[in-house]
């Protein structure tokens, strides 16, 4: 099984040289830890900076800048600031070329709910619902199940969607999955975790790829 | 010069009376019209509808304002930061609606630059899309939005000048640049006001054109939500 920061790791191997990306919060923040070296992206936080950096030392601390998480933040070289509007603007645009967020649930057609427990919690959408309408590249950073040992990868969503089929990639801590034809299509394993408890784990339909493999992480 | 200066947070919130809907700028707590907010308190308006990303957290930003029940109805993206809002919200003692951030951004925009409404994609097919026109442009499908209408913007930017002219700070910009001009009447409250002919043209990021009025804001606290440092 994964760890969080494995499952992290694991994505970062999907960068390219050249990409944008935004990183929601959780795990897909941990993303930027893993930049392949020789490779250059810059990462886009939707509160409007385009080239974060790490969080900062004690002395560079700055209230006026924040990462969408709300978290003290530093910019690297070639940074730039602008406003929620053109932030969006890049989201809707097209402009950045990787979303990374977490998700509560994930459908087998690629709905994502991640926003709202009826009743229960109610924070927002926040940025979710621009980025996953927009994004050409999407992937999904979870746990396979939730607290309770359920699964989260769904023939249906039972929670309030926060878009509509637009997830391509799920990397849980047991499996990295593609959506395939109204399927979840079974790619890569965790090391030692087997084909076998992955279907039992996945309530939606699951078909393992013939080149299915164990990750390399 | 057009004078948008006035002396004091008193003078710049005259006007601002119960039931009126006010944009708010700022993202959590960081750019977010301290003095304003403050003044808001003091002056005890109620059943205010605030349009503002967040809404603060239980002892700061907006926050202030939930405490003594002075908002009727909230409209923001996440407001996930503040316990007392979503008690609020889960026990029906407050309005709210809850719409995507892009969105939010660009309703005020377009209620800065005479744009009635405008197609999104955010939200098809989820429940925000619920009563709302549906178009399909280029085979993918799109929501009508529209523009806000609101009485005052409280704005908040690092420097100003006389004339109205305001330059942000870092993500502290956020909505306080689509929010500047959005509203009847736009109040900006800077950290430095400065006479004209002291900021550089090339840098101004909202003419004053879009400003009705401006102050210096007495004291900035900046209180930061989630400090985080490097391990």
């Amino acid at each position: 099984m994964l760890s969080k920061e494995q499952i992290a790791q694991r994505i970062s191997k999907e960068l390219q040289d050249g990409f944008y990306v935004n990183l929601g919060i959780g795990i897909p923040t941990l993303v930027a830890n893993y930049v392949p070296e020789n490779i250059n992206v810059e990462f886009q936080s939707e509160n409007g900076v385009l080239g974060m950096g790490s969080f900062p030392t004690k002395e560079q601390v700055d209230a006026d800048i924040i990462n969408a998480g709300k978290q003290t933040i530093t910019t690297l070289p070639g940074a730039s600031f602008f406003d929620s509007e053109l932030s969006f603007g890049m989201i809707r645009g097209q402009h950045i070329d990787l979303t990374v967020l977490g998700a509560m649930e994930v459908s087998q057609n690629g709905d994502i709910a991640n926003w709202k427990i009826p009743g229960k919690m109610v924070k927002g959408m926040g940025g979710a619902m621009d980025l996953v309408a927009s994004a050409e590249n999407i992937i999904v950073a979870m746990m396979h199940t939730n607290r309770e040992g359920e699964s989260k990868l769904l023939k249906q969503c039972s929670l309030p969607l926060t878009g509509v089929s637009c997830v391509k990639t799920i990397v849980t801590n047991l499996a990295l999955l593609t959506i395939e034809n109204g399927k979840f299509l079974l790619k890569e394993t965790a090391p030692d975790v087997g084909v076998e408890y992955i279907k039992s784990v996945t309530e939606g339909e699951l078909i393992v790829s013939p080149n299915c493999k164990t990750m390399f992480i | 010069m057009i004078s948008k200066k006035v002396h004091s947070v008193q003078e710049a919130l005259k006007g601002i009376k119960d039931d009126m809907t006010l944009l708010v700028g700022g993202f959590g707590l960081c750019g977010i019209p301290e003095n304003s907010i403050a003044e808001l308190v003091r002056l005890d308006v109620k059943k205010l509808t605030c349009v503002s990303n967040n809404a603060g957290v239980d002892d700061f930003g907006l926050g202030l304002l939930l405490q003594k029940h002075q908002i009727k109805k909230m409209i923001s993206s996440y407001v996930g930061e503040n316990h007392e809002f979503e008690r609020q919200m889960l026990n029906n003692e407050i309005e709210v609606e809850l719409i995507p951030q892009g969105t939010l951004a660009e309703r005020c925009r377009s209620a800065k630059v005479g744009i009635p409404a405008f197609f999104t994609p955010a939200g098809v097919g989820t429940e925000v899309a619920k009563g709302k026109e549906v178009r399909v442009f280029n085979g993918k499908k799109y929501l009508l939005e529209y523009a806000v209408q609101a009485d005052f913007a409280l704005i908040k930017a690092w420097k100003g000048d006389e004339a109205g002219n305001i330059i942000f700070k870092g993500t502290a910009r956020n909505f306080n640049q689509a929010m500047c001009g959005a509203a009847k009447i736009n109040v900006v409250e800077v950290e430095e006001l400065v006479p004209v002919g002291e900021l550089n043209p090339n840098e101004i990021h909202v003419p004053g054109v879009f400003v009705q009025r401006i102050f210096q804001g007495e004291k900035y606290e900046k209180r930061i939500e989630k400090l985080t440092l490097k391990e």
